[in-house]
């Protein structure tokens, strides 16, 4: 199975300093992320967008640009791409340019985001949230497949026989479709035939029937199942021993968590313990290798990554874990998934 | 959940997502005819029911409120115009709110912005003749699935539930407790406002006990909401 990390590249303020990295450093640092990353073997990258203070990344396509130029084998994505306000040619023009610069190393994710800041930033309604995302995802596979496209829509001005250029580097430029959990965007991603990342905050179980949904669209809209994937993804911290990753990942991601309604105060050391025990990947490189492969066997995925920064954690603890990700727990996955997994 | 007996009444559902589909399959797993509706038609969502709750009956929003006894909402509450409203405060209906201002998704939305109203009384005003009850809103969809346990579980967990109509609570309390989860009388639907997002109680899968605990820390969303990190 593939392998890899996702960042968001997080800025956030340290909980008890209250010190903030600069942009600038914050920025190099991802890169260097990626030069390790690549230099370690691990099979892809991808960087999230948005649009809020707390985050350093909200165009992915310029830093995915500077990763072409100084990674030579991993793969480069997004995770994900809020298609929804985004204009789908420009999106295929960048992302078919750092395709060209990284010799056919690039990938789209496209999903709708778990924020909505992006809407009013871009002049868009959120009324429209649905029918923005299908309208634009499909288009985006519209110019992935054709040079000269002739197209209509209702939120977006027609293209008739315009000319898309410059061409991916690779025939056909994968475009995922990242899904949350809704069960509608697994039946989007099945009719459309496009292959699915889903995250997880816990244990991957409620993922089944999301695959399930999306194997039984993707039937019925005729797509032939071998060219179906999958993937799978969460937060992923990893330390030497069980105990110390947990007091370790714990204080960073308390505060991490504080910008959601459920979290505002912190959250609390049993929820966190509670979500260790049901399946966030935090632990010994053992227990992340078995909570990795319950991925692979409950869902079938052809590929896991996990979210490597998260909020403050200090670079140190994110460079240690990755290193234990791509020494210890890959090589030992990979052998153990070297066989195609039936999905069920 | 609750020992296999049927039990003759139809719990309709508002939403097909990732909170209602969840609720489907408890609902049906309790016994319970369950009729379950998205935003359009019917073919849009059949595949979905099929798959995440099979034993309920995918049909139209306005197929749900006619036929229903109880009437969940679990739409986004930015849709919330967009459901039958007149239908929903025409029949008297017992409804259900398991919706939240959750404005990462929603984004800003006036009408909820009102610090003095819990949103519960919000969603009441847009349906006057319903008898609305607030509960489900403050699990997550996911405990919501994994955590739902018989009547006298040592593991049970419980959910607080407020109203202004005892009775349409006390029937509506029963189907939580066929569902799988104790129930906690949070009082009138104004007391709302201590389970909404940004109290201690919000997010919490915590058992009758510790779940009392919180709703008396008497935090109230007054201060964060609308106003939260954003
Ligand atoms: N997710 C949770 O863990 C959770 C937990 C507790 C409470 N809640 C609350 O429950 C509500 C739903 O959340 P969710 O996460 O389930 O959202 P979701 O996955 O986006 O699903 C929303 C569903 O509502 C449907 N809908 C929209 N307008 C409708 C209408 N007029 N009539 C009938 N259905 C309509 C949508 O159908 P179409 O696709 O056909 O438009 C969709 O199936 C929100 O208010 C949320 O705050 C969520």
């Amino acid at each position: 199975m593939e392998l890899g990390i996702y960042t968001f590249g997080d800025l956030k303020a340290h909980p008890l300093t209250g010190e903030r990295e600069s942009t600038h450093a914050r920025l190099l640092r991802l890169i260097e992320l990626a030069k390790t990353a690549d230099r370690a073997g691990l099979d892809v990258i991808a960087l999230g967008e948005h649009h809020r203070k707390d985050y350093v990344i909200s165009a992915p396509e310029v830093v995915l640009g500077s990763m072409a130029a100084v990674t030579t084998r991993i793969r480069l994505s997004t995770s994900v791409t809020v298609l929804s306000t985004q204009d789908p040619v420009r999106v295929y023009q960048q992302f078919a340019t750092i395709d060209q610069i990284s010799g056919g190393r690039a990938e789209i994710m496209a999903g709708r985001g778990a924020f909505v800041e992006s809407f009013p930033l871009f002049g868009y309604h959120l009324d429209d949230y649905e029918e923005l995302f299908d309208e634009k995802i499909r288009l985006l596979l519209e110019l992935r497949d054709n040079e000269v496209v002739t197209w209509q829509g209702r939120l977006r001005p027609s293209l008739d026989g315009a000319l898309i250029s410059p061409r991916a580097f690779q025939d056909r430029l994968p475009v995922w479709i990242g899904v949350g959990g809704t069960p509608q965007s697994a039946v989007r991603a099945g009719a459309l035939g496009t292959p699915m990342f889903m995250s997880f905050f816990q244990g991957p179980d409620s993922g089944r029937r999301l695959v399930d949904l999306y194997h039984r669209a993707a039937a019925s809209a005729g797509h032939d199942p071998g060219s179906l994937k999958t993937a799978s993804g969460g937060h992923l911290y990893i330390s030497r021993k069980s105990q110390t990753a947990r007091d370790e990942y714990y204080p960073y991601y308390s505060d991490y968590f504080t910008q959601l309604p459920q979290f505002a105060r912190g959250m609390p050391r049993e929820v966190f313990e509670q979500w260790v025990d049901s399946g966030l990947i935090v632990g010994s490189p053992q227990e992340v290798i078995d909570k990795i492969l319950r991925h692979r066997e409950i869902l079938g995925v052809d590929r896991y990554v996990g979210q490597i920064e998260v909020g403050s954690l200090p670079g140190e603890l994110v460079n240690a874990s990755l290193e234990l990700f791509a020494e210890e727990v890959a090589p030992v996955l990979r052998r153990e998934t070297a066989v195609t997994p039936n999905p069920t | 959940m609750s020992g296999g007996e049927r039990i003759e009444r139809t719990i309709g559902i508002l939403g097909a997502g990732k909170l209602g589909t969840v609720l489907a399959r408890l609902a049906t797993a309790a016994g319970y005819r369950v009729l379950i509706a998205g935003s359009g038609a019917v073919d849009r969502i059949a595949l979905i029911v099929e798959v995440m709750a099979p034993d309920a009956i995918a049909t139209t929003a306005e197929g749900v409120v006619a036929e229903a006894d109880v009437v969940i909402l679990a739409a986004p509450l930015g849709k919330v115009r967009s459901l039958p409203l007149d239908a929903l405060s025409g029949a008297g209906a017992i409804v259900v709110d398991a919706t939240n201002y959750w404005w990462p998704v929603d984004g800003i939305l006036p009408d909820f912005e009102q610090a003095e109203l819990s949103s519960s009384e919000i969603v009441r005003n847009l349906m006057p003749g319903a008898r609305l009850v607030k509960t489900f809103n403050h699990m997550g969809y996911h405990e919501l699935d994994t955590e739902a346990r018989p009547a006298g579980h040592p593991d049970r967990k419980a959910l607080a539930i407020a109203s202004d109509d005892p009775t349409a609570l006390m029937i509506v309390a029963e189907v939580v407790d066929a569902m799988g989860f104790d129930t906690i009388d949070a009082g009138a639907l104004a007391e709302g406002v201590r389970f909404e997002p940004g109290t201690s109680a919000f997010g919490a899968t915590a058992s009758r006990v510790a779940l009392l605990t919180m709703l008396e820390a008497g935090d109230s969303p007054a201060v964060a909401r609308g106003r939260m990190s954003r």
